[in-house]
């Protein structure tokens, strides 16, 4: 029985992976006739060995990989041995390209890290250590190239161990091998050196071939199944589709359905046209349950002793991965094996300085930077700890508007917060509330430049509706930060804080029965966004205050805009700083041809047709 | 069930992400080539989804110059399992004659293969494609990810891919993008052949060898499947004992001699072969890097 073990190389620009992984499959005759026919012709166009065969340009397969000669994204290569199957991924090595090398490292059994003999422990190679030690990889070979240069001396060779051994004792690894190899000539990549007789230990496929694969952690651990789809073929038939993270399931087990808490038993275990008894970690199935429960995507199934936990809050760590860094507060999109909701992040804890493994102290995280940060869901959801299960203790970060994936991250535990502070019954609803005013509570928000005209058309808008007999309160920007807000500045971290606390303020005056209007610049969509699920998308009505930024400037009533271009104000919306229009906003107005009469007449009317208002 | 671990676990793999994007899909299609990774990936979704029938058509881009052994695989293939069949044919190219024999292997795979899918995807709307592409088949491949997004144009940006890590993969489209899912992408040839045998995979019997009448042309042996082939003075049609390692467009798909008729000799003739599977298309030689190029510019 053959196994597989997925590897990668990883290291410093120019340590020689690719050349590593080109002669290993070279040596062992991995490589087809016509594909070696290709290299020799590619070496002499693209070369950088002079006339030799340049065995990069055998993974590099991208044209800018080529031209530069450097790798930029992870290629995998696929070859066995006798002794057992491999998944190589080639991975770069340059700093900007850390995320692809975690992609690769998040999958990896084992990690080759190799170290240019001439220039030792460089700090790619401390980073790469550690992102691989973060994934969780035991097992890394330690491949110190280039012996060649430095005419394979035992003792530069002993050198680069003792310095590594110092930096590694801090990572979790169960094994470190360290082999001294020459890539270029095959030292020790398939059998051993005539150059190094002082080396006694194995050749680099040598240790590959015999290392440990440890994937027997899931395997002792309790049934837990993420549910991918809901599979109901015809009336008959309802079954659960998903893989099977970690645990044995047999027909007849007790289960439970999370976050739910149902209760059912197995009845069935259904594969293309076979019933299993049971099936364990790492298998796709389908599973049929003995009662009609609810169960749909995003739950997990369990067993029913020794139960998944759930949490919606977490300490978590991240890789961050976009060249747009973190804001502490906006809301990214979670994924999960389990689930997919929204998430906030808190400010970090801290960063990992990777060159000596301190915290340093941060406000938000920038591409390529590793921290450990609290994370908010709005929902609660099934999870292990990393260490314990890779797969329901990981997840990724997605922005929500550019749907670019901008971080990868860990659960290291879940918060207590979320197991103690538990929400008080309260016997008035806000329901209750708002039927003694006879009226409907809502938050009108209204967005748009500095100058725009928001304030006055809300100050004239709840003279409209209080007239009316409605009772209403204004929530005024400006007014906000005089007090509530004050500790606050115009960063994007902090206005985004400021948007947070004005939602759960306009919520909590909705749940006393209130009509709510808000009058703030709003000026990322991300933020507005936010502020509608706090307050809840059928109470929140966006109003775009549309002035266009020289109208805005023109006016300049509180003088601002001239201090702004003066270079006084720093972040000012609409000149240092974007504002992003909304895309559909439940009313628009254009106050270049309306005056604030007009405009409240324009949201009143709305409010009427969509029955927030009767009168 | 034990003697082939690492089948289960492509095929459990592959399963998982058939599973996961069609849930984040609107309009799915699977590709469907005819050829042997076309028939494990079919195999695939039959098992990914049942007892249901996988919730999406297959496509076939026919660029007319397929073998006709292969057109009548496809027809009973598709009865057979009973998934819709959508076949689409780049009619301005039919009315263009363009060929591979009188407009070269270039002008004729971008009009008849890369244009055509490009219409088919346009015409009935599909926001993603399953493909049975292996990365271990060509080096561009080697670096792309399981989730391959294409903008508008059905263009690939290289340098620009979203990490795809653990089994996670990020399935949201921006406007207008669309979306190529390789569930069969750390699969081998061996692979491929080894899941064959196992699962028992009905295959085009192209595959197999069996004497069939060939010319030479410019290194490559070319099976005369009908009169289009315009067999030149200097050339001389031979019958040979012959089978196809991959099958494609029959004027751009070089033959090898061979005495496997059986998956099980097909097998160890793989297990000792010293050319790749690639080396009898004519397609991949056109330029160097030229796949990279291809996929850039919208091919499959």
């Amino acid at each position: 029985m053959q196994d597989i073990l997925r590897f990668i190389t990883c290291g410093s620009v120019d340590d020689g992976k690719s050349t590593l992984i080109g002669r290993m499959l070279y040596d062992r005759k991995m490589i087809f006739d016509d594909q070696v026919a290709e290299l020799e012709v590619s070496s002499k166009k693209f070369g950088t060995t002079g006339e030799n065969i340049d065995f990069a340009l055998l993974v590099d397969g991208l044209a800018a990989e080529r031209e530069q000669g450097i790798t930029i994204d992870v290629a995998y290569r696929y070859f066995n041995t006798e002794k057992r199957k491999f998944i190589v991924a080639d991975t770069p090595g340059h700093i900007q390209y850390t995320r692809n090398m975690a992609t690769a490292a998040s999958t990896a059994d084992l990690a080759v890290i190799l170290v240019d003999a001439r220039q030792g422990i460089l700090s790619q190679t401390k980073r790469h250590s550690y992102v691989v030690s973060m994934l969780g990889v035991k097992n890394v070979i330690i491949a110190i190239n280039k012996m060649d240069l430095v005419d394979y001396s035992k003792d530069a060779f002993s050198k680069i161990c003792e310095d590594y051994a110092k930096f590694s004792n801090a990572l979790n690894f169960s094994t470190i091998e360290v082999v001294p190899v020459s890539a270029l000539n095959g030292d020790n990549i398939c059998s051993a050196s005539s150059h190094m007789s002082w080396y006694k230990g194995e050749s680099l496929l040598g240790y590959l071939e015999t290392a440990e694969i440890s994937t027997g952690e899931q395997k002792k651990q309790a049934f837990r199944m993420p549910v991918q789809m809901v599979s109901r073929p015809n009336l008959d038939f309802r079954g659960f589709a998903g893989t099977i993270s970690s645990g044995d399931v047999a027909v007849g087990q007790n289960i439970v359905a999370l976050p739910s808490g149902k209760a059912s038993k197995i009845k069935s275990i259904v594969t293309y046209k076979n019933e299993l008894q049971s099936a364990s970690s790492g298998q796709a199935v389908t599973l049929t349950l003995e009662d009609e429960i609810d169960i749909s995507r995003g739950d997990l199934i369990s067993c029913e002793e020794d139960q998944c936990s759930i949490a919606d809050l977490f300490r978590t760590k991240i890789l961050w991965m976009s060249e747009q860094k973190m804001i502490a507060g906006r809301q990214y999109l979670f994924k999960s094996a389990v689930s997919e909701q929204v998430c906030t992040l808190e400010k970090p804890k801290y960063l990992i300085d990777i060159e000596n493994l301190q915290h340093i102290a941060a406000d938000n995280l920038n591409l390529n930077d590793i921290g450990v940060c609290e994370l908010h869901l709005n929902h609660k959801c099934a999870y292990e700890r990393y260490e314990n299960n890779r797969n329901l203790g990981s997840f990724i970060l997605i922005d929500r508007h550019t749907n670019q994936t901008v971080g990868m991250g860990m659960i290291e535990h879940s918060m207590r917060r979320s197991l103690n502070v538990q929400e008080q019954y309260i016997s008035i609803t806000r329901n209750q509330r708002s039927e003694q005013k006879s009226q409907t509570p809502c938050v009108v928000w209204m967005t748009g430049l500095s100058g725009a005209g928001k304030s006055t058309i809300a100050d004239t808008l709840e003279q409209r509706l209080f007239g009316d007999d409605y009772h209403t309160i204004i929530l005024d920007g400006d007014n906000v930060r005089h007090g509530l807000n004050k500790d606050l500045g115009f960063t994007e971290q902090d206005r985004a804080e400021n948007i947070r606390r004005i939602s759960e303020v306009s919520k909590l005056m909705m749940d006393a029965g209130l009509i709510v209007i808000v009058s703030f610049i709003s000026p990322f969509r991300s933020e507005r966004e936010l502020a509608k699920d706090i307050i809840g998308q059928d109470s929140f009505i966006e109003v775009y205050i549309d002035t266009p930024l020289e109208l805005a400037e023109e006016r300049d009533v509180k003088g601002l805009y001239k201090k702004a271009r003066a270079g006084e104000i720093p972040n000012f919306t609409g000149i240092g700083s974007p504002y992003e229009n909304p895309e559909n906003p439940d009313v628009r107005i254009q106050t270049a041809t309306c005056n604030p009469d007009t405009a409240a007449g324009i949201i009143l009317k709305y409010m009427r047709e969509n029955k927030f208002t009767v009168r | 069930m034990k003697k082939n671990k690492h089948l289960d676990v492509l095929e459990n793999e592959a399963i998982h992400i058939f599973r996961e994007a069609e849930e984040q899909s609107d309009n799915p299609v699977m590709l469907y080539s005819i050829g042997k990774d076309s028939s494990v990936l079919l195999h695939l979704a039959l098992k990914a989804f049942y007892p249901a029938l996988p919730p999406f058509p297959m496509l076939h881009v026919d660029t007319t110059w397929k073998f006709k052994g292969m057109i009548a695989f496809r027809d009973a293939k598709a009865k057979e399992c009973g998934v819709e069949l959508v076949v689409h044919v780049n009619q301005e190219g039919v009315d263009q004659n363009i060929g591979p024999i009188t407009h070269g292997s270039e002008v004729h795979t971008d009009i008849m293969k890369t244009q055509g899918l490009k219409q088919a995807l346009d015409k009935y709307g599909y926001d993603l494609a399953f493909g049975g592409a292996r990365r271990d088949e060509e080096k561009s491949r080697a670096k792309e990810r399981v989730f391959s997004f294409r903008d508008k144009k059905h263009g690939w940006d290289p340098k620009n891919q979203r990490p795809e890590p653990w089994s996670l993969y990020n399935t949201r489209k921006n406007k207008g993008e669309s979306v190529r899912v390789f569930p069969m992408s750390n699969w081998t040839e061996l692979n491929v052949w080894e899941y064959i045998e196992r699962e028992k995979i009905d295959i085009v019997p192209l595959y197999l060898a069996k004497e069939r009448p060939v010319v030479e042309r410019e290194g490559m042996l070319l099976m005369v499947d009908d009169e289009r082939l315009d067999i030149q003075d200097n050339e001389t049609v031979e019958v040979k004992k012959v089978r196809f390692r991959t099958l494609g467009c029959y004027p751009l798909t070089g033959a090898v001699e061979s005495d496997a008729t059986d998956v099980e000799s097909i097998l160890s003739e793989i297990r000792t072969s010293k050319t790749s599977e690639r080396s009898g298309r004519a397609i991949d030689k056109d330029s160097n890097a030229s796949m990279e190029k291809k996929k850039r510019e919208g091919y499959f």
